[in-house]
């Protein structure tokens, strides 16, 4: 243990006057050491009060006698951190009992004037002590309270800074911005919440906030509101209608916060709220024009399609709820814009829409214009078909008084088509699509009527559809392939060729023939890069069997049907050529089928390919001839070589007897075509006797299924094998 | 302009203050009639406050001292309180006069009292800042200027984590400020504690009522819960005792009873 402040060059020998001295301390240490505030050591503590000590017993021998050093001695132990008074009560003991014991053993002054001495010097110490600590005392006072003062003034500044921003925002927001207590007292508003409500001031502060009740308030708002007040929630944003003082009303954006006092309790309420009344008006605004047709004034597409998506919406108002739909359209509209101006169909659609509202007035019903002469009624509730078609009876009723426009009676018609079911089941497209079928089915019947939807009708015309999607993908995926149907020389009975026809080997579908699809490739248009397919297929097939069968005479030809849009296409020739050439087929063994129908009227210039191809040496068939106008004076001017007759005219050939009539005719024509040097094709034959009668009758070949069915080109094969045996 | 009504308060001294209450206890008069009054209050439960809070500042006397000893002459003093005699710049800057000591207070007063007692001293400096958001203390120009960070800091969280309740999250704080500190690092802490008050626990929890009543609700601590703020640190020797036995400079027994009260440690990073 170390002891600091030993004075250098002082023995403390047993017994000595230094070793008196430090018993001195000694004591006085342990007296005083626990009513001290020092974080010292005990040791380090008497390091302190050595020289204290010395000082004393200095004082006690000194000539002449002076109690100052006394008072010193008092006030180094304040300096020692003995603030506690009872330090100095315990010294002045230690002093009264053992300074003159210890100190004043080898003086040469009598006991009286040490004791006398030993007491004015305790005098002197408290008296030390006591200026010291007040100084002390007055000096701590003094610097804590100017540290707060400092520390105050630097809050205030802080706090000045922080007032004067926020009254910047306060005063200068364009949102208003107001300040309540919990109990909905205002405490502050800004000019611009004033102005919002109107202008004066205290028509707001007079009320209480929880007094600006609107009936439009969400059910929502007071108890956020209430929420808020209890403190159970920091913020909430809603929009908020209020009354202003003149009676109109104010839409905002209102956002409340909670504030709260430095120890966390609610204090008050902070609003925030922003104007929207124009926004929300112009809003209302946009909302009716972006939902009412503009010529009628009746909801829209949009907003109809809203409400049957409500109406659809499973279990939207009870497990049993129904729809039904009527989907009008004006029979002969487009004919009486055409004929009498817009302005006259306009009024026309205006008294129309009239007629239609009065129909659906009652709840769950509307009326809405899609668009042109398309309206749909839609009502709602339990009642189920009945109510359906009893609205479409409304509509066909109101419609059958004839509309007065300018002095003239217009007479107005309308196809109806009615979807009538459960709610929960189908999409607001499905529903109108099934409507729309239906309405054409209503329409094609001879309109003025409505039809109700029927799932099969649906499900054809909704195939059609999907066909007609599916189309294109079809042909990239291979999914067409071709069947052979073989063509026989009625005289021999041995095979001619084939005609090649297109089958769909649908994923879904299953195989679908070309009546399915070839009009709808006709529409689309896909029917080119198919129809170049078909002959492709058909040419090199035809150059397969040719190259199977070297021996056979007469080499086996191929028929392949080309359509009114094929006709038409410009690269017809160079495809047609560039096909033969790659597969090596020689120009002859292909015969291209033409319909009757598609040549009706043809010029020059849509015959010139076909008579390009003639002159090549493919031969051009008529096909279906009989069906059409059958124009025998324009035979001799088309570039044909093959009559091909429509089973029409085999059908006649299967009744017993046959009918006489039939018989000329086909006779006749197979004359003229003859004299035409044109070979005649007979289809459709099933029985042996037809095929007796047709060769009696001149004809040269034959297909049918008494030949053979349509089969895989292998089956040629095999038939051809079979004629050479 | 008028002052709105909901506008927080600024300096409120009819608060009392837990660092002029310690200076009362140490018998300095840097404090104002409300804090004696709730320190006389608390000395009615715990007549042996001053003795702790005497040996609170003993054992950060040796712990300074164990830090320069060991090379550690950056000080980071958090919840330094009223700057009385025999502080850790004047102990530290009497072991080393290279010693830096940053002190951080969340008292304003005692912030303001401590540049006071700055004023002229080199090498010590004070942040208003609170130990709640370690990141306001390590950003602060003070201490990026005054301490090298790259080199070990004694953290001084002395009698004061004991002021944050387990909602303030004390351990993250401490987590925090010793993941920005370099390895070698000191953690010094003392803790208040009912293990080691030579009085019931009922008695003892009537000063914690009466700090509860001020703005620093005391939290005392298990030492279990104590010795995990010392996580990620190995504690020196002793380890985690009361505060007389924490490398005494004389025989412990010599204390006042309630000088053993609470926890003192000190923990190295490694």
């Amino acid at each position: 243990m170390k002891v600091p402040s030993q004075p250098s060059g002082n023995t403390a020998e047993a017994g000595g006057p230094e070793d008196r001295l430090r018993r001195f301390v000694t004591i006085w240490g342990r007296a005083i050491f626990p009513v001290t505030a020092t974080s010292l050591t005990r040791a380090e503590f008497e390091g302190h009060l050595l020289p204290l000590a010395r000082v004393l017993c200095d004082a006690l021998l000194a000539r002449p006698f002076d109690t100052g050093p006394a008072q010193r001695v008092g006030a180094g132990l304040v300096d020692a951190h003995c603030t506690d008074p009872d330090a100095l009560g315990r010294s002045l003991g230690v002093v009264d009992s053992y300074l003159v014991l210890y100190c004043g053993t080898d003086a040469e002054l009598p006991a009286e004037e040490l004791r006398a001495r030993c007491a004015r010097l305790q005098h002197a110490m408290a008296t030390g002590y006591a200026q010291a600590l007040r100084e002390r005392t007055r000096a701590e006072q003094e610097a804590i309270a100017r540290s707060a003062l400092s520390a105050r003034s630097a809050a205030e500044i802080a706090l000045h800074a922080t007032e004067s921003r926020f009254r910047a925002v306060f005063d200068g927001a364009a949102i208003g911005i107001g300040i309540a207590d919990l109990e909905g007292r205002l405490v502050e508003i800004n000019d611009t919440m004033t102005r919002m409500f109107g202008g004066v001031e205290a028509h707001v502060r007079s009320r209480n906030v929880s007094e600006w009740v609107h009936p439009e308030d969400g059910p929502h708002v007071w108890r956020l509101y209430e929420e808020l007040v209890r403190g159970e929630r920091e913020q909430y944003r809603v929009e908020k209608p209020y009354y202003r003082g003149d009676g109109t009303v104010l839409w905002t954006n209102l956002t409340v916060s909670l504030l709260r006092d430095a120890e966390g309790r609610p204090q008050y309420q902070l609003a925030l709220m922003e104007d929207i009344t124009e926004r929300r008006l112009l809003h209302l605004r946009l909302r009716y024009e972006a939902t009412h047709d503009a010529l009628t004034g009746l909801p829209n597409r949009t907003l109809f399609f809203e409400r049957l998506e409500k109406a659809l919406a499973p279990g939207s108002a009870g497990a049993d709820t129904r729809f039904g739909l009527c989907y009008l359209d004006l029979d002969g509209f487009k004919a009486i814009n055409d004929s009498l101006g817009h302005s006259v169909g306009d009024r026309l659609l205006v008294e129309v829409a009239d007629r239609l509202q009065a129909c659906a007035t009652g709840p769950g019903e509307m009326v809405a214009r899609l668009g042109g002469d398309e309206f749909v009624a839609l009502t709602t509730g339990t009642g189920g078909e009945p109510d359906a078609t009893a609205l479409a009876d409304r509509i066909l009723a109101a419609l059958a008084t004839p509309v007065g426009v300018d002095g003239r009676d217009l007479a107005v018609r309308g196809s109806l088509g009615v979807v009538e079911g459960p709610a929960g089941e189908r999409t607001a497209a499905e529903v109108l699509r099934s409507a729309d079928i239906t309405m054409y089915r209503a329409k094609s019947a001879g309109g003025n009527r409505f039809a109700l939807a029927d799932p099969e009708a649906d499900a054809r015309a909704i195939t059609r559809h999907g066909l007609t999607t599916a189309l294109p993908t079809a042909l990239e995926r291979g999914e067409f392939f071709i069947e052979y149907q073989p063509l026989v020389h009625l005289d021999d009975g041995s095979v001619h060729g084939a005609e090649a026809l297109v089958r769909w080997s649908h994923p879904q579908h299953g195989v679908l023939g070309p009546d399915r699809f070839i009009p709808l490739a006709e529409d689309t248009g896909l029917i080119v890069p198919l129809g170049r397919w078909v002959l492709q297929e058909a040419v090199r097939q035809a150059r397969s069997w040719q190259l199977e069968n070297p021996a056979t005479g007469t080499p086996l030809r191929v028929n392949v049907n080309l359509s009114p849009t094929q006709l038409h296409h410009p690269r017809l020739v160079a495809d047609t050529v560039d096909v033969l050439e790659r597969a090596g087929l020689e120009p002859g063994a292909l015969c291209l089928e033409v319909t009757e129908s598609a040549l009706i009227g043809a010029d020059e210039d849509l015959l010139k390919p076909l008579r390009q191809l003639a002159d090549m040496g493919v031969d051009i068939a008529l096909d279906d001839f009989g069906t059409g106008y059958s124009n025998l004076a324009n035979l001799r001017r088309l570039p044909v070589s093959v009559l091909k007759l429509d089973r029409s005219f085999t059908r006649g050939m299967q009744q017993h007897p046959v009918d006489p009539v039939d018989l000329k005719i086909v006779e006749g024509i197979v004359s003229l075509a003859h004299s035409l040097e044109l070979a005649v094709t007979v289809e459709g034959v099933e029985t042996a006797a037809q095929a007796e009668r047709l060769r009696d009758l001149g004809c040269d070949t034959a297909q049918g299924w008494y030949y053979a069915r349509p089969g895989a080109p292998d089956r040629i094969h095999s038939l051809v094998l079979a004629d050479a045996v | 302009m008028e002052r709105p009504a909901w506008a927080p308060p600024g300096i409120d001294i009819s608060v009392p203050s837990v660092s002029r209450m310690y200076d009362f206890y140490l018998g300095g008069s840097h404090n104002f009639e409300v804090d004696r009054e709730a320190a006389r209050k608390a000395m009615e439960f715990l007549p042996g406050l001053p003795k702790i809070m005497q040996a609170n500042r003993a054992f950060m006397r040796r712990a300074v001292r164990f830090a320069v000893d060991n090379d550690v002459t950056q000080f980071l003093d958090i919840g330094s309180g009223i700057p009385t005699f025999g502080n850790v710049h004047e102990v530290a800057l009497a072991a080393d006069p290279a010693a830096r000591i940053v002190y951080v207070d969340h008292d304003p007063v005692a912030v303001a009292h401590s540049r006071a007692v700055l004023e002229g001293v080199e090498g010590a400096a004070v942040v208003p800042a609170d130990l709640r958001k370690p990141a306001d203390i390590l950003r602060s120009p003070e201490v990026t200027g005054l301490l090298d960070l790259d080199r070990p800091v004694a953290l001084l969280l002395v009698a004061v984590l004991h002021f944050l309740e387990d909602a303030d999250r004390p351990r993250e704080a401490v987590a925090e400020l010793l993941d920005a500190l370099a390895p070698g690092s000191l953690l010094v802490v003392t803790h208040a504690s009912y293990e080691g008050i030579p009085v019931d626990q009922e008695r003892a929890g009537g000063t914690v009522e009466v700090y509860r009543s001020t703005r620093n609700p005391l939290v005392m601590r298990s030492r279990d819960e104590i010795a995990r703020f010392f996580d990620g640190t190995g504690l020196v020797e002793p380890g985690l005792v009361s505060m007389p036995h924490w490398r005494p400079d004389g025989p412990a027994e010599e204390e006042d009873p309630y000088a053993f009260s609470g926890f003192a440690g000190v923990g190295r990073k490694a």
